[in-house]
C-alpha cells in the first residue's frame, strides 16, 4: 500500500470505466507532444518505408506505393509513460501484417527507426495479428508532423513511446536491442497495464 | 543519438518536504530530503506520486531544479489552473509532509559534459527549471564550457530561478519579455524567433550544443528558427510539456 499523501483527494479524471491503466489520467481533448529533438519535415517524394535486418529480402515502399496499400480506420486508447491517456483516438493506416506478410524471417524482435535518429524496440509478435499499424491519418486528416507525420508507428497496447513518430522502417532482429529511450532506462517492453515504465518495473 | 545505459530498478522513496516557498506568484520551489538518492545528472526529472485515503493515485513528472552536487532535491512546480497534481503541490504541500518520489529519470536532455563546444540554453516560462540544475552544476564544477541562456518569460515577476541566474562572469543571460517588460527595459521583447536567435544566441559557426525547453508551441517556434538559421538538428535537444490544443 502506497503512502497516503496528507490532504490529497484528487480530481479523478479517469475516463470510461475499466479503460484507464494504473497511474494514468485522462487528458481529455488535449493531445500532448513530447519529442527529443526538432520535428523532422521529410518531403513525401523522398519518403520511403523499409523492412530490413534479418529478412530473406529487404522490402521497400515509396509514398505512392504505401498509399496504394489497403488502409483501415482504427479507434484506440493511447497511454503515454508521462501519465496521460487519451481515449478513442481515430487513426487511418496500414496494418504492419501487410508489410510483413511475405517476409521470411527467424527474427523475434524488431527495431523501428525514424527520421531524426529515434529508435524503439519491440517483440515481433507485438506488431502482428492486427496489433500495430503504420498510420498516416489522424481524425480524418493527414497526420501532422508534430504528431509524427507523414507516418508513425501505432502500437496502442504499449506505452506511446513505442509508437515511433516519423517512422521510416522496421529492422527485424534475432535478439532484443534497446532503442533510444530504452537505453536511458525506460522499460524494454512497456505494458501500461503492468505499469512497465522504467527498467525493472 | 547514442545513449548511456542506465540500469537498475527505480523504486519509490518517501521524501520529506524540507521547505516549500513561492518562487513566483504561480510557482513554488519545493526542497525534498530523500533517504536514498542515487544522484542525478543536471536536466533529469523525477516522478511524483500522490495517494488519496481511498488508494486513488496520481503521478506526474517534474524536472529537477537542483544540481547533482547538493544532497537535497529541489523541484520548481508551476500551478496549472486545471491541473490535478500541481495545485496540490503548490497549494497544499508544506514542510515536514511526506511524499512519494522516484528517479532520476531521463538522461537525454542533460548538461553536455566533456565538450569544448559552447552551450546555448533556450527556455520558455517554467521550461527554465532543468536549466537551473545545469547552471548550478556548471558553477559548482567551475566548468569552463561557455554557456548562454535565452529566457522568454511573460513578465519580470514570473522569472523563475533568480538565484541561479544572478549575474556572474561565466554566464550570459538574455531575457525577452513577451507580455510586459520592466520599466526602462531596453533589451529584447516578444517571442523568440529567427531574428532574436540571430541577435542573442551562440552563432551557428561556433557549433553550439542547443537545449530548448518550454511549452510545445514555444519549442516548435524556436526549433524552426534554429533550423532556418542553419543549426545542426543533431545538436539540438528539446524537452516539451503541454498539448497542441484540441486539433492535433
Amino acid at each position: 500500500m502506497a503512502l497516503v499523501t496528507r490532504g490529497f483527494t484528487g480530481r479523478r479524471r479517469s475516463g470510461p470505466p475499466g479503460r484507464l491503466p494504473p497511474g494514468q489520467h485522462d487528458v481529455g481533448r488535449d493531445f500532448p507532444v513530447l519529442t527529443a529533438g526538432p520535428v523532422p519535415h521529410t518531403k513525401l517524394d523522398r519518403w520511403d518505408f523499409r523492412v530490413d535486418g534479418h529478412v530473406d529480402e529487404v522490402r521497400g515502399w515509396n509514398w505512392r506505393e504505401f498509399q496504394a496499400l489497403p488502409h483501415e480506420q482504427i479507434t484506440v486508447d493511447i497511454h503515454c509513460v508521462t501519465s496521460w491517456s487519451k481515449f478513442d483516438t481515430h487513426w487511418t493506416g496500414v496494418r504492419v501484417d501487410r508489410l510483413l506478410e511475405h517476409v521470411q524471417t527467424a527474427a523475434e524482435y524488431l527495431v523501428a527507426f525514424s527520421d531524426g535518429g529515434y529508435t524503439t524496440n519491440l517483440p515481433l509478435a507485438d506488431v502482428l495479428d492486427g496489433k500495430a499499424w503504420i498510420v498516416d491519418g489522424y481524425d480524418g486528416r493527414p497526420l501532422l508532423a508534430e504528431h509524427g507525420g507523414p507516418a508513425r508507428l501505432l502500437v496502442p497496447h504499449l506505452y506511446f513511446w513505442k509508437s515511433a513518430k516519423w517512422v521510416r522502417g522496421l529492422t527485424l532482429t534475432l535478439a532484443d536491442q534497446p532503442g533510444f529511450w530504452e537505453k536511458f532506462g525506460y522499460h524494454e517492453y512497456g505494458d501500461p497495464w503492468k505499469e512497465q515504465r522504467y527498467a525493472g518495473d | 543519438m547514442e545513449g548511456t545505459a542506465v540500469r537498475g530498478r527505480l523504486t519509490w522513496q518517501v521524501a520529506t518536504v524540507v521547505a516549500a516557498t513561492w518562487e513566483t506568484p504561480q510557482t513554488k520551489r519545493i526542497r525534498f530530503a530523500l533517504p536514498d538518492w542515487p544522484g542525478h545528472s543536471a536536466g533529469q526529472h523525477v516522478d511524483v506520486r500522490l495517494t488519496a485515503e481511498d488508494g486513488y493515485t496520481a503521478q506526474r513528472s517534474y524536472s529537477i531544479a537542483s544540481p547533482p552536487e547538493v544532497p537535497e532535491v529541489e523541484l520548481v512546480v508551476e500551478r496549472l489552473a486545471d491541473g490535478e497534481v500541481s495545485p496540490f503541490l503548490t497549494g497544499e504541500l508544506r514542510a515536514d509532509d511526506l511524499i512519494e518520489l522516484r528517479g532520476p529519470i531521463g538522461g537525454w536532455f542533460v548538461w553536455p559534459e566533456h565538450t569544448d563546444a559552447p552551450v546555448q540554453l533556450i527556455a520558455g516560462g517554467s521550461g527554465v527549471v532543468p536549466f537551473l540544475a545545469m547552471l548550478a552544476h556548471q558553477r559548482l564544477t567551475a566548468a569552463s564550457t561557455p554557456v548562454r541562456l535565452l529566457y522568454s518569460v511573460r513578465s519580470d515577476t514570473e522569472i523563475i530561478g533568480r538565484p541561479e541566474l544572478a549575474p556572474r562572469p561565466d554566464l550570459d543571460v538574455t531575457y525577452t519579455f513577451t507580455r510586459a517588460a520592466p520599466d526602462g527595459w531596453t533589451g529584447p521583447t516578444g517571442r523568440i524567433g529567427e531574428a532574436l536567435l540571430a541577435a542573442h544566441a551562440v552563432p551557428v559557426a561556433h557549433r553550439p550544443h542547443v537545449l530548448v525547453c518550454g511549452p510545445t508551441a514555444f519549442v516548435e517556434a524556436v526549433s524552426r528558427g534554429l533550423l532556418d538559421l542553419g543549426h545542426d538538428p543533431a545538436r539540438i535537444k528539446t524537452e516539451r510539456y503541454g498539448g497542441m490544443g484540441e486539433t492535433p
